[in-house]
């Protein structure tokens, strides 16, 4: 799995990049977990503070790309700051192995796990040795 | 104009001009500063926190994603409020190998938060929601903004 820091480029697309005019958002990329299971490949991002309406997932062209908001709910005025609250944005480029049509994503606790199943060509298979005498 | 509360004016103007020499609301840790003598205490603050206020509350926000909610615990000692709990790891039996990243950090974590102000302990409320965990600290009455009225002789 190879990570895009960059949006990829399509063929005949304009380069853009995920900032727009009248778009205040600043992204930034989300720690993740990448780990293999049982024939399925992990995928598990935090993206605390984020509304589960607001994470999108697509693949494009072999192409992962995970975008979620982020916001507030507390009142008042802000008196200390360590965090503030940003937009996610990443990308990963995924390898043929993978069963695109398979995928499947659950968000909890501000975690978003997504499940890419492997392809049925790219599992293991045990292949029973027979021994004749 | 809306009517404000000359002394949360003040007050405000207060914790500005603290905030501009950094005096006011240090947390215990120091941004990290801390004696290793010290143990249960990590160096690294964790989570990170926000801290709000409006004439009524304090509102502490922490940014505290993948942590089992029953695993989260709160708690208030005078003035300083304790929050720990764990992050607990990617499911257990795998092998190094079966990862291809690791960036998410897992672990115990505690952090003392020193309020600013008096709290009424009994009616503090937490809610986690979406990895950010809200505390809202009714703030004691007797460190309410009150207006005292003046009499014209």
């Amino acid at each position: 799995m190879v990570e895009k820091t960059v949006p990829t480029q399509q063929e005949g697309q304009v380069r853009q990049s995920t900032e727009t005019t009248r778009s205040e958002a600043r992204y930034v990329a989300p720690p993740v977990d990448i780990y293999e299971e049982n024939n399925r490949l992990v995928v598990a991002a935090d993206l605390p503070g984020a509304e589960k309406d607001s994470i999108t997932v697509d693949v494009k062209d072999g192409v992962l790309t995970l975008q979620a908001a982020s916001k507030s709910h507390a009142v008042g005025n802000s008196m200390y700051a360590e965090f503030e609250f940003v937009n996610y944005y990443r990308q990963f480029e995924l390898s043929e192995t993978v069963d695109v049509d398979k995928i499947t994503a659950d968000y909890k606790h501000g975690v978003l796990q997504l499940n890419l199943p492997k392809a049925e060509r790219a599992k293991t298979k045990k292949i029973a040795v027979n021994i004749t005498p | 104009m809306t009517y404000r509360h000359p002394f949360y004016e003040l007050d405000q103007l207060h914790n500005e001009i603290d905030r501009m020499f950094g005096s006011f609301f240090r947390p215990m840790e120091k941004n990290g500063r801390r004696s290793a003598f010290l143990p249960g205490v990590s160096a690294r603050a964790y989570p990170k926190i926000n801290l709000y206020d409006d004439v009524n509350n304090y509102y502490v926000e922490a940014l505290a994603p993948g942590i089992d909610p029953t695993k989260l615990e709160v708690s208030i000692t005078g003035g300083v409020l304790t929050l720990s709990g764990e992050k607990t790891a990617v499911p257990g039996g795998l092998k190094p190998e079966a990862f291809h990243r690791s960036e998410r950090a897992a672990g115990r974590f505690i952090r003392t938060i020193e309020l600013p102000n008096l709290v009424d302990a009994n009616k503090i409320k937490a809610e986690y929601k979406n990895g950010i965990l809200l505390i809202t600290l009714p703030r004691a009455e007797e460190s309410k903004p009150k207006a005292i009225a003046v009499k014209v002789s």
